[in-house]
């Protein structure tokens, strides 16, 4: 399997070269945001308010990770389920937000947004949480300290795994990669 | 009588949250393995493999199998001979789950309320309790960590009798299906037919912890759960949706006698990491 190694920021130019199915590793700062946080986000745009950080170039990984055990960087550290972002997602991709790590389908505003701007869907694997928090260095609260595990962080990561799962064409590997897998299922078994 | 100190149940409990959240169920893990081979697809077999990596990187370092540590959920049955001293037996249980969750490094998930102010409780209390009283002086708990990433994706539909056999199966089929990669497949399909409403849910929940490769003892059950397994892995859907022959990984189904008017059917959703820890006290 061939991995392409990525260093971030990701510009939405670097977004558009990245093709659905690829497996990519990827180093350098990432952003955590989920429910919560994303919902005060939005509500500071609303309100015509700056964020409290600059989102152009960065990826997002939506996660809320389990608290981090002496001699840890971070807790176990999967992604959550991503469409519970979708309402909040275009208006960041809109901004610059080139990448976002989850698991799970999207609404396709979102997809269109990262067709029309250059951005581009990561999906980490659920439930290989511990696997994962290997690849993430170190992790510091950067705002929304009272949200928790949902406070949005910054972490460094290492060789952190991905595969695209939706590319800024629109390409979809859960449509792609199940379609294949079914059509030779169905044939094989179907007796 | 058998005395039976809150104490010694709370210490119970914490033991049994910490060893679920950390060690995954045997069976899951052997699934998992025979799945690597097992399975069609690159994607699909590299999927399975970190998974088995993160299974044994959590029991190693004793950290979470995975970040969502669930609401804690029980199913417990105490024997009427006994008689339980020292305290109130559910501020006992939520007492455990507030200190395993905070000495274990567990996420805390719970929100006070849902829906106007959904502020973090910060110690991942209340539990959710299901209790019966039973012959005998015993206890047994058994813990079965919920994440909801996989429990959004459930269903419940109050059938009628005409729906059949196959009406169960459509339901079963199609709620896997529209659920895609959401639920952190392959995953594990909890299903009650029967009852009520409300007791069709605590039975598809109570399914989700049923050692994976056990069966329903009524033979008729035990071949619906091989259909529907072979129907489910038939989807393509495979490991973290991204297409592969291993869906999933177990379809457990009980039944409850209902009424003559209805077919109640419930399918709990849960995701590879089907998290149960049990005990006897
Ligand atoms: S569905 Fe299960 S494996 Fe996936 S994130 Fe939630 S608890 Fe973890």
């Amino acid at each position: 399997m061939i991995i392409r190694k990525i260093q971030l920021p990701l510009t939405q130019e670097q977004a558009r070269t990245l093709r659905a199915g690829e497996t990519v590793c990827l180093t350098g700062a990432i952003y955590t945001d989920r429910d919560a946080a994303h919902k005060r986000l939005i509500e500071l745009l609303d309100q015509g308010k700056d964020l409290p950080i600059d989102i152009k170039d960065q990826v997002i990984y939506y996660v809320g990770p389990a608290p981090a055990s002496p001699g840890h960087a971070v807790g176990s550290a999967g992604p959550t389920t991503s469409y519970r972002m979708d309402a909040y997602a275009p208006r960041l991709i809109e901004l610059g937000l080139s990448g976002m790590i989850g698991k799970g389908k999207r609404d396709q505003s979102v997809i269109d947004a990262m067709k029309k701007y250059g951005a581009v869907y990561f999906g980490a694997v659920g439930g290989a949480a511990a696997l994962i928090s290997r690849s993430i260095i170190k992790s510091e609260v950067v705002c929304y300290e009272d949200l928790g595990s949902e406070a949005i962080h910054r972490f460094e990561i290492r060789d952190f795994p991905v595969v695209v799962l939706i590319d800024s064409e629109g390409n979809n590997l859960y449509e792609t990669g199940p379609a294949a897998c079914r059509a030779l299922l169905q044939s094989e078994k179907g007796e | 009588m058998r005395q039976i100190h809150v104490s010694e149940i709370k210490e119970a409990i914490v033991d049994l949250i910490l060893s679920a959240s950390y060690d995954i169920p045997p069976e899951i893990e052997k699934a998992v393995v025979q799945g690597i081979d097992a399975e069609i697809s690159d994607a699909g077999r590299s999927v399975l493999q970190q998974i088995a990596e993160s299974y044994q990187i959590a029991r190693a370092e004793r950290i979470a199998i995975c970040q969502d540590t669930g609401m804690a959920v029980f199913f417990i049955e105490i024997g009427q001979d006994v008689h339980i001293t020292g305290g109130d037996f559910e501020t006992a249980v939520n007492d455990a789950v507030r200190q395993a969750y905070r000495e274990g490094y567990l996420r805390k998930s719970v929100v006070a309320e849902p829906m106007f102010h959904r502020v973090n409780t910060g110690d991942n209390t209340p539990a959710v309790i299901h209790l019966r009283i039973v012959p005998g002086e015993q206890i047994r708990i058994l813990v079965t960590p919920k994440g909801f990433g996989s429990e959004n994706m459930s269903r419940i539909k109050m059938f009628p009798p005409a729906a059949g056999v196959e009406g169960l199966k459509r339901f079963v089929v199609d709620t896997v299906r529209e659920a895609g990669p959401n639920p952190c497949p392959p995953v594990i399909v909890g299903v009650g037919v029967g009852g009520t409403f409300e007791q069709a849910a605590e039975v598809a929940k109570r399914m989700t912890a049923r050692p994976v490769g056990s069966h329903n003892a009524d033979p008729r059950y035990a071949a619906l759960e091989d259909e529907l397994l072979f129907e489910i892995n038939r989807t393509g859907i495979g490991p973290a949706g991204i297409g592969g022959a291993i869906t999933a990984l177990a379809v457990n189904v009980d039944f409850r006698p209902t009424h003559i008017a209805g077919m109640p059917v419930a399918v709990n959703m849960c995701c590879h990491c089907a998290r149960h820890a049990e005990t006897t006290i």
